[in-house]
């Protein structure tokens, strides 16, 4: 493997200053928004670099329990933030996190204890890469998924109602949309499945390739990962519309749309 | 008329907007309801209908609300919102079961009307299809919001004659916002006027 010097992450990064230069030039209002996002981005992974080293020099389960936490209570910040409606108070958050820590954490106990086998099974070269990659992949279609629940609950609230008005109960109501937001939670990793290794080379797989692994191992390497992001996605997006939709609805069938922010009640 | 209300709303509030209103209503009897917009007509009738959080109980042939489900609650005591909703693309899609050939022509309309799509309907054929929609249910209380609002004359006499008709074949009971005097001349037992978040007898009429 061919290591990489400050001087040689300095040429890469002015390259990303030159963009910022241009689009400054352009006046699309993203200079700012780049740089900022690259110094992060390098912050950030520079100091799990760090916690990466410190957790492989001694490892304890306690430690990696507390980093995979911290992960996940940082994920499910991020679903809340990128929903333009979401619940209020606990269940905004909870909704979200709970799924996500369902179905990622369950996916990876269940790849670290059944398919790889490590000793011991948690591992941390490979525990704490595998959460990273499914919390970020659930986190995604999660939340997408209750996004679009609560925006077409809220646009579409006439067309539900109506269908509580002539008797019909809350679940046939929000029917459609509860299944037009699992879709649209599920696409991404749908469409990165069918255009993996024809149209992009997956990162982790180029990864390991680029460390200098067999490309056949890391093809399985990589198969194995998309198998279980797409299940941990796909649970997890379940469960989190499920019980987005529910919340939606009182025990009387009421459409709860002031359970909602920016609902201005 | 049986000594059993029909409807009976008791203590009846909307945090904010309602205070509590008391409201019987006899089988047959028709209540129309006018007042300000913006008074709370609309919501009163969400709330009875169990569409909004509210305080106070409701009762219909004596039994409370929330001894029934909320869906045959809202089977029974059928709300005919000012605005309807429309969830698929077609007509037909809305009714559980086809409706025949009578019952359009009682509304004025024809059977092809069924295959039309929702969005190139008039408002005042939606707010009579909606119509035609609620009494599939065979409600025993009407909650009507305008019902004839965006109708013209030969229409207005239609919804009109077909509710007192439905009225007298289920013995139901009516609440029907109305702003049109003649209207209510011609179709209500009792008229009340919502104000300032409560009930009065509406002046000039038989309250």
């Amino acid at each position: 493997m061919i290591h990489l010097s400050a001087f040689d992450l300095a040429l890469a990064a002015a390259l990303v200053l030159l963009l910022a230069a241009l689009t400054a030039r352009l006046g699309t209002g993203l200079a700012m928004r780049i740089l900022v996002a690259a110094a992060r981005m390098t912050v950030q992974l520079l100091l799990v670099g760090l916690v990466l080293k410190v957790l492989f020099a001694q490892v304890h389960l306690g430690w990696i329990a507390l980093v995979s936490l911290f992960m996940l209570l940082v994920a499910g910040r991020e679903v809340m933030a990128r929903q333009a409606r979401r619940l209020k108070g606990p269940w905004g958050f909870g909704i979200g996190t709970l799924s996500m820590f369902l179905s990622s954490f369950s996916v990876t106990l269940f790849a670290l204890l059944a398919i790889i086998g490590n000793q011991p099974w948690y591992q941390p070269q490979y525990s704490i890469p595998l959460l990273g990659m499914l919390l970020g992949n659930t986190m995604t279609g999660i939340a997408i998924a209750l996004d679009r629940l609560n925006q077409a609950a809220w646009r579409e609230r006439r067309e539900i109602e109506a269908q509580l008005m002539l008797g019909y109960p809350a679940a046939e109501a929000i029917r459609p949309i509860r299944r037009e937001s699992v879709r649209a939670g599920l696409i991404p990793i749908i469409n990165a499945m069918a255009a993996a290794g024809i149209v992009s080379l997956p990162g982790m797989m180029t990864g390991q390739i680029l460390a200098g692994a067999p490309p056949v191992e890391a093809v399985k390497y990589q198969i194995l990962i998309m198998f279980l992001i797409a299940v941990g996605t796909g649970f997890g997006t379940l469960a989190a519309v499920w019980a987005g939709a529910r919340r939606l609805f009182d025990s009387r069938h009421r459409l709860r749309l002031d359970r909602l922010t920016g609902s201005g009640s | 008329m049986s000594a059993q209300p029909r409807l009976k709303v008791e203590r009846l509030s909307i945090p904010g907007l309602l205070a509590p209103v008391d409201l019987v209503l006899a089988p047959g009897e028709i209540l129309c309801l006018s007042g300000p917009s913006g008074a709370g007509k609309s919501r009163l009738l969400r709330a009875i209908a169990d569409l909004e959080p509210h305080s106070g109980r409701l009762w219909l042939d004596g039994t409370p609300s929330e001894a029934m489900t909320p869906e045959a609650w809202r089977r029974q005591v059928g709300l005919l919102p000012a605005e309807s909703g429309w969830w698929a693309d077609r007509v037909e899609a809305h009714f559980r079961q086809t409706p025949g050939a009578d019952a359009l022509a009682d509304l004025g309309f024809n059977a092809p009307i069924l295959q039309q799509r929702v969005d190139r309907l008039s408002s005042g054929e939606r707010q009579r299809l909606a119509l035609l929609r609620l009494l599939e249910n065979r409600p025993l209380v009407l909650l009507l919001d305008e019902p004839t609002a965006n109708l013209d004359p030969a229409n207005v006499d239609r919804v009109e004659a077909l509710l007192l008709r439905y009225r007298g074949s289920r013995d139901a009971a009516l609440l029907w916002v109305s702003h049109d005097p003649e209207q209510i001349a011609r179709v209500a037992d009792r008229h009340l006027d919502l104000r300032d978040g409560a009930l009065h007898a509406a002046a000039g009429a038989a309250a």
